[in-house]
């Protein structure tokens, strides 16, 4: 049983956990589903700097905290403890893409030549995980949820605007992959 | 101040209006627009009730890795359109919610705490195009979206603290504009 566990989870199966949350979360306490309201929890509480978006109970909001700190955990204990032998298997036409910019899939989850700290340094590097991360706070507050906020929460519940919200995620990230994100590779 | 005191007034009769309907608009002012500001519980549990959700995240943070859905080549991979895999995890976690929704709603199924559960109506506004297509920008980017970013964060990848908060930054620059930008 173990040894399954080990191994990397079919889509089927982490699709289907991964829906399972939506009545999870209804069921414990009325929660919807969503991720990315932390990090406004997290300028409320931190920084909120006078601002009307910031001023609001965040306490009242803890469980979503306690949900982004479960995540941490399990990322801990599926790293640490349930990680296979086998290395990722990337596409081999990527592969040989992202060799071109110098980056090698040395089986790990992340190419290293961009997700480490001697990365963050670098030009392609720093734009990357600051301006990406910027890029995903701003634009998941806009546009009022991520992907499990709109795209699996919002779907599963047939709101049409998470529909429009998740076919402009997908915009926005076939146009940064395709048509920009070679130009920042090859920084 | 006086017009503050009376928006409060409205937001607290709309609060208590969404708890008992689902017809219930998102009141754009404030704790709109997010979905995890509206749907709340009426009760008052010890602040430890929480740990709950701990557990669910915890879960959801070894799929998260184990399905390799935190991996920046399966997001690369799937906006080049090379692999199925990102599609078959994010199409079967529709269906599963949609199923499991229909399925609450059908047999008004309760809260373990015998609550009514709550659905909101997200409604539409700019920012779902607008914003969706920065965030898009974003998760080609870091390969992440919010809920990987913690996972690849628990699961080592010390740098990730980084990104979380220039997404923080990003938020809060949003907060700190949000009357400027189109809606």
């Amino acid at each position: 049983m173990i040894e399954l566990i080990k191994q990397p989870w079919p889509w089927y199966v982490s699709g289907f956990i991964i829906g399972l949350m939506v009545p999870a979360l209804l069921i414990l306490g009325n929660k919807s589903f969503g991720i990315s309201a932390n990090l406004r929890h997290i300028c409320a509480a931190c920084f909120p700097s006078n601002l009307s978006f910031f001023k609001y109970n965040w306490k009242k909001e803890m469980w979503n905290l306690f949900f982004a700190a479960g995540i941490i955990a399990g990322g801990f204990i599926a790293a640490r403890f349930l990680a296979g032998a086998d290395a990722l298997k990337v596409d081999p036409s990527l592969l040989s893409e992202l060799k071109t910019y110098n980056i090698t899939g040395t089986g790990k989850l992340l190419p290293a030549e961009l997700f480490s700290w001697p990365a963050l340094f670098t030009i392609r590097g720093f734009i990357l995980l600051i301006a990406g991360g910027f890029f995903v706070g701003f634009g998941t507050r806009y546009a009022g949820g991520c992907t499990s906020g709109h795209a699996i929460m919002g779907l599963s519940n047939l709101q049409w605007p998470s529909l429009v919200a998740t076919i402009s995620f997908m915009t926005g990230g076939f146009i940064m992959a395709n048509l920009i994100l070679p130009y920042i590779l090859s920084l | 101040m006086i017009m503050d005191t009376i928006k409060q007034k409205q937001r607290i009769v709309k609060q208590e209006h969404a708890t008992q309907s689902d017809d219930f608009i998102t009141d754009y002012e404030v704790r709109s627009l997010d979905t995890a500001c509206i749907n709340e519980t009426e009760l008052q549990h010890p602040w430890w009730y929480n740990f709950k959700y701990l557990i669910a995240g915890i879960l959801f943070g070894i799929v998260l890795v184990k399905s390799e859905v935190v991996s920046w080549f399966r997001i690369q991979e799937m906006f080049r359109l090379q692999s199925f895999h990102m599609y078959g995890v994010i199409g079967t976690a529709v269906v599963t919610g949609i199923i499991s929704i229909w399925l609450l709603k059908k047999f008004k199924v309760k809260t373990m705490h015998g609550e009514t559960i709550h659905f909101t109506r997200k409604k539409f506004n700019k920012g779902q195009v607008i914003g969706g297509l920065v965030f898009g920008f974003g998760w080609a980017m870091t390969g992440a979206c919010p809920g990987p970013l913690f996972a690849q964060l628990g699961a080592g990848i010390t740098v990730i603290a980084v990104v979380i908060a220039s997404a923080v930054a990003g938020t809060w620059v949003y907060g700190k504009l949000r009357d400027k930008l189109p809606h």
